[in-house]
């Protein structure tokens, strides 16, 4: 063995690269920087084409100058580029009255809603579902493969269904929007709970039966508060699944507003910007409600006393 | 107390039977006794229910499912009369109720016999689900017809099937379009690219620490949202719905393997370094079997994603050809038998998958706690 294998390390790294904000900042902020140079080249290079035959089908002289500023600013280009990007996001939110047709306000409302509505059935509906799953052996045994089976069914495809059928009964709107998201959120809210609901070991269960305790006892003193983690952990996978389920039911449907009939139009008239501007609000509204669900999770947690 | 419940099921299933021959199916219809086929099922089902009735235990399943398998025929071919169907009344319900109630029975009954062997328990834990699904669906059937709901609202199990045969070569064509070309295509280009850059992010930790929280984002993201501009840059065909595939799959799929490839423990990292194996060594021989596990989870994850990713991709415009593009049309024209026929195609195609993802995890992760019994 040799010295050097010895001796300890030199130090050479530099103190503010250990810095704790700096050492978990860094790497994300450099993938973001990474992301965004990368989406500028790409721009460019998909465009470049695109303005140039511009440039020529007008018959004006033209330099690579110019072409790589038209890239930067097309009016329908292939990739927009990030700023364009950000200038119509915050165009479509502050630009126009929060409920003018135009104004993505306005379309992230008409989607929120249906999203928070099916979130909660759905929600509802999963809960009930572990409860009774978890207390009878017969519906464990029975309908816990067929609902992991209704996962396979892709229930986005029985969305115009859904829509036809209900409009056929009178329903229109929001109802069948919220019914999409809700059988899309249901599952991992119904999965989860069932393991947060057998997750106490047989020491605690046992413990339970020596105070006699009724199973209502064991559901409301035991099991439930036992749930909780599993069931935020689950609340925050199924409030982005139901907002998925919201913005896609909106596609068949022709909808007049809402982020996904934004998409919708956007993809039939070629404008890019408008599509991309819709699905940056998609992403703010997914992550806020995830943010919001978090939140809650903590102020729970620290009612039931977590630190 | 379970064998007196048990028994007084299956007399209140007989009591319907007998019902069912006092009064008639439907308003303007001969009643059961003119009808020697239907009447003899109906007989033979309530002797059945009192057999059952009266053994009230694990041996009443037989005669139970057999009675309701009686009263079920019987009721089906009272439907064959154009009288019965659409207008049904009191007599015809009481049937499908005694057959609800035994099948219901037969179900309760079996999910509580315990101490089976290991083959007979295995037949039970699939002959449950069936048996739920196939009264499901027979409530389904007899409800359709029985009310006559218009087809347009909802056609029943049988019209969608009979669609379903009818209709193969159609179906067989969308499901290459979307299955074969979509679907599998992207999901091997987005699985196998998320475990590349897993594997890159485990060689260099600034890129996996960078990665993980924008993969975490990326994944809550609604990307199926993508696929319009997907259809823009790629065009109609498959391509576009190929690479809105690859996005879905992409993130789970290195989220999940960058969690996995940490998953191997300090003391067996030591033990392949005492070895002097070198990364590439370590990496296969250790880091990607212990990352197994958490990739067949996403795997999985990714197999129901795909399938919707490329329909709903397919909503934006399509050749015309493909399992989203004929349910959207067929909806539109309100043929539902076909949309029926599409969605039964989709799942048999997605179930298929994923049974299929299942069985590759349990023959290469047959170590996992999970699996030893």
């Amino acid at each position: 063995m040799t010295s050097s294998a010895l001796a300890l390390p030199a130090r050479t790294s530099r103190p503010w690269a250990q810095h704790p904000l700096v050492a978990r900042y860094a790497p994300v902020l450099t993938m973001i920087a990474a992301l965004i140079a990368i989406w500028y080249v790409a721009a460019i290079a998909m465009n470049w084409s695109l303005v140039r035959d511009g440039f020529e089908r007008e018959e004006t002289p033209y330099t690579t100058l110019d072409i790589l500023s038209g890239t930067m600013d097309a009016e329908r280009p292939l990739l927009p580029s990030p700023h364009q990007i950000v200038n119509a996001f915050i165009d479509g939110v502050f630009g126009y009255p929060p409920l003018a047709p135009r104004s993505l306000i306005y379309h992230s409302l008409v989607t929120l809603s249906a999203t928070l509505l099916g979130f909660v059935l759905g929600a509802l509906f999963g809960i009930a579902l572990a409860l009774m799953i978890v207390h009878s052996r017969v519906l464990e045994r029975s309908l816990l493969p067929w609902i992991i089976c209704s996962q396979m069914v892709p229930v986005l495809a029985l969305a115009p269904i859904f829509i036809v059928a209900l409009g056929a009964l009178g329903l229109h709107g929001l109802l069948p929007k919220s019914i999409i998201s809700a059988y899309l959120c249901f599952f991992p809210i119904a999965i989860g709970m069932v393991k947060g609901l057998t997750s106490p070991d047989p020491l605690q269960l046992e413990l339970m039966r020596t105070w006699s305790a009724t199973p209502r006892q064991v559901l409301w003193k035991l099991r439930w508060p036992a749930s909780v983690p599993y069931l935020f952990a689950s609340l925050k996978v199924a409030v982005s699944i139901s907002l998925v389920g919201a913005i896609v039911a909106e596609l068949p449907t022709g909808a007049e507003a809402g982020i996904g009939a934004r998409l919708l139009s956007g993809s039939y008239y070629g404008q890019s910007i408008q599509l991309w501007a819709a699905l940056v609000a998609a992403a703010v509204l997914a992550s806020g409600l995830i943010g919001i669900v978090g939140l809650i999770e903590q102020s729970v947690a620290r009612r039931m006393g977590a630190h | 107390m379970y064998q007196r419940k048990l028994s007084l099921g299956f007399v209140l299933a007989t009591c319907a039977i007998a019902l069912a021959f006092f009064l008639s199916p439907a308003p303007q219809s001969s009643p059961l006794l003119a009808r020697p086929l239907a009447a003899g099922f109906c007989a033979g089902a309530a002797l059945l229910f009192l057999l059952a009735a009266w053994l009230a235990d694990a041996r009443s399943i037989l005669p139970g499912l057999l009675g309701a398998f009686a009263s079920g025929t019987a009721s089906l071919l009272l439907l064959h009369d154009p009288a019965v169907a659409g207008a049904a009344s009191g007599g015809f319900w009481a049937i499908v109720i005694a057959c609800w109630l035994s099948g219901a029975l037969g179900v309760i009954n079996l999910a509580n016999i315990r101490r089976l062997r290991g083959e007979r328990q295995r037949v039970v834990n699939i002959a449950i689900p069936l048996l739920f699904g196939a009264t499901v669906f027979y409530l389904w059937e007899v409800g359709v017809r029985g009310f006559g709901v218009s087809p347009v609202l909802l056609p029943s199990p049988s019209a969608a099937a009979a669609r379903f045969a009818a209709s193969l070569p159609i179906l067989a064509g969308d499901f290459v379009q979307t299955f074969i070309r979509g679907v599998l295509i992207g999901y091997v280009i987005g699985c196998g690219s998320g475990l590349l850059v897993a594997i890159l992010a485990q060689r260099f930790d600034f890129l996996g620490r960078g990665l993980l929280p924008l993969g975490n984002f990326f994944s809550a993201l609604p990307l199926v949202g993508i696929a319009p501009i997907m259809v823009m840059w790629f065009g109609f065909d498959w391509p576009s719905k190929a690479a809105v595939v690859v996005l879905i799959t992409f993130f789970p799929m290195s989220v999940n393997a960058i969690a996995g490839l940490a998953a191997a423990g300090h003391i067996e990292r030591d033990l392949m370094r005492s070895y002097a194996a070198s990364h590439s060594q370590s990496l296969t021989k250790l880091c990607l079997p212990a990352a197994l596990p958490f990739i067949f989870n996403a795997l999985k994850i990714n197999a129901t994603l795909a399938l919707i990713g490329a329909i709903v991709a397919e909503f934006f415009g399509t050749p015309t050809q493909g399992i989203g593009f004929r349910i959207s049309t067929e909806a539109g024209r309100m043929a539902l038998d076909m949309v029926w026929a599409e969605i039964a195609l989709a799942a048999l195609a997605g179930m298929a998958f994923y049974g299929f993802v299942t069985l590759a995890e349990r023959a290469t992760t047959f170590w996992h706690p999970s699996y030893r019994t």
